[in-house]
């Protein structure tokens, strides 16, 4: 299976590879995945005072397409709103990326990346957290 | 040196050209039926058959009566599994064999089962070999096929079939092997070894793809198998179908031309797969899976804990490997043969195989180390996990969503 040019860039050039300080309550943290399954993702995001997400860092444990999957996701983050974060659709990521389908799970993850880390921006200061759906796979 | 550089032995070679130039008469000039008796284009052929099967019986140590063509190790997996339980099952509807095996055997023996078959699935030690007493433990009145492969085709470990065979036949059993990594990499004799039937394939010898053969034992026991296929009773009655002419004097100088190098070529393997393995155990957190010393000469299957291995392998695009992970597949299911050697399924996701092979070369395996050290490294500074175990976390303790 051949990977498309997209994927092919963010696995080669990744963005926002890094670390925030998870301990700051301006940065919410998303660990997801397992590394049973072969897949772990974490994404953070950190937000100014605006409820504007001002930097997103990410570290993947998994495939090409898993890698790909959560440079896009820090690249759409940057400079959302919160609630417009909490928006982004995995089917985005599959289109924006061209995956084939056995590949959709990684979209799946990174979207749950996202909405794992603005939950954990969210309790940190004193919000409920959103609830989700369960995971889709 | 040609880029991307072939490391996947295991999983086909390519064709010796030595071995093309013998088949190529046989496609346009002696392209006879080598069933037909009765003209000179059917005496041809079958004198390029009959050669044939003396080259690879003489590389089995096995008579060329013995030699039951077939289209691969698949189909000869198949043959002598379901053949010897229809054959035999008046005597007993016991099988045994491993965890381990490929596919075609384990399926085979499902196969049988839905027969009304029994099959006891041994598991392996660590080091992926079998444990002697729990194959005796396992052995009863009813077993009538013990069938544990040769070589291991993903972590390249050596079965003791010797005395396999000799618990099998001391419960009155027969032994087959599923030999297709082995023969032409390591001495096979069917006699020293006490195999009643073995499975072999061509393309895993630098032969062409889509022939095979199955050694059936003709004296000590006589061994007979049901045909699974109707036709002419090509093959001694054992498997009809017109013979692959071509194909076959290709299987034949394939199994010469092993038969002559075997020795040299191991030794030279043996050298470049250890520079590799030892050249890439030096990172950190690296293991090499599958017992060391008894291992077929060509193969390394290398864990680099906290990068999985199908986003390694998008890094190493200059080199053909394979990978225990599967991230490709719906179950998202590691390896089995990783996973029964009691590995995690995070270290079975991270594991590759280096296959080398006859046109491997020093510079080619010197380049493979290179590539793999950087991707190893570039993808740990991408991983999680390895930033957590770097800062001396505890994976365990992390309460993972299974997804």
């Amino acid at each position: 299976m051949a990977y498309s040019d997209k994927v092919i860039d963010h696995y080669t050039n990744p963005r926002n590879v890094g670390t925030l300080d998870k301990s700051s309550h301006k940065v919410g943290t998303g660990l997801v995945g397992a590394p049973e399954c072969g897949d772990v993702m974490r994404l953070q995001i950190q937000v100014d005072d605006n409820n504007i997400i001002t930097d997103a860092k990410f570290k993947t444990f998994g495939c090409g397409s898993a890698i790909a999957s959560s440079s896009l996701a820090t690249e759409w983050l940057k400079g959302k709103s919160v609630d417009d974060a909490m928006k982004i659709d995995n089917m985005d990521i599959v289109e924006e990326l061209a995956l084939p389908p056995v590949k959709i799970h990684c979209s799946v993850l990174a979207e749950d990346a996202i909405k794992a880390a603005i939950n954990d921006f969210r309790v940190k200061n004193g919000m409920e957290p959103i609830a989700l759906e369960k995971s889709h796979h | 040196m040609n880029i991307p550089i072939y490391l996947d032995n295991n999983a086909t070679t390519p064709m010796d050209p030595r071995v093309l130039e013998a088949m190529i008469p046989y496609f346009t000039q002696k392209f006879g039926n080598a069933a037909s008796r009765n003209h000179h284009f059917g005496w041809v052929a079958e004198e390029g058959v009959d050669y044939a099967r003396e080259q690879v019986a003489k590389l089995i140590g096995a008579s060329e009566k013995e030699i039951i063509f077939t289209s691969g190790a698949t189909e000869s997996d198949n043959l002598a599994i379901k053949g010897v339980f229809e054959m035999y099952k008046d005597k007993g509807n016991h099988i045994i064999t491993a965890v381990t095996e490929h596919k075609a055997v384990l399926d085979a023996c499902k196969h049988v089962e839905k027969l009304g078959g029994k099959v006891t699935y041994l598991p392996v030690k660590e080091d992926g070999l079998v444990d002697l007493e729990v194959l005796e433990a396992a052995m009863t009145k009813e077993t009538i096929l013990v069938s544990i492969m040769y070589g291991n085709n993903e972590i390249g470990v050596i079965q003791p079939v010797k005395d396999i065979a000799a618990i099998a036949h001391k419960y009155g059993a027969l032994f087959m092997t599923d030999a297709t990594q082995a023969v032409g990499k390591i001495p096979v004799d069917v006699n020293a070894d006490g195999i009643d039937l073995l499975a072999l394939s061509a393309h895993k010898m630098y032969g062409p793809k889509g022939v095979g053969a199955l050694y059936v034992r003709r004296k000590g026991p006589r061994v007979k198998v049901t045909a699974q296929m109707d036709g002419g009773g090509h093959e001694r009655g054992m498997r009809s179908g017109t013979l692959n002419v071509p194909g076959i004097v290709g299987l034949g100088k394939a199994c010469e031309i092993a038969g002559q190098e075997m020795e040299s070529e191991a030794k030279r393997l043996s050298a470049l797969r250890d520079k590799l393995q030892s050249a890439l155990t030096v990172l950190e957190e690296s293991y090499v899976n599958g017992n060391v010393d008894h291992r077929l000469p060509h193969v390394a299957n290398i864990s680099f804990k906290y990068v999985e291995g199908e986003g390694l392998m998008m890094a190493m695009k200059d080199l053909a490997v394979s990978s225990g992970s599967a991230c490709t597949s719906a179950s998202l299911e590691p390896s089995y043969v990783l996973k029964s050697l009691g590995l995690s399924d995070d270290l079975a996701h991270s594991s590759i195989r280096f296959g080398l092979g006859r046109f491997t070369t020093e510079e080619e395996v010197d380049y493979a180390v290179e590539v793999t050290k950087k991707a190893v490294t570039h993808l740990r500074e991408l991983s999680p996990l390895w930033e957590m175990f770097k800062e001396g976390i505890d994976l365990n303790s992390i309460e993972w969503a299974e997804h």
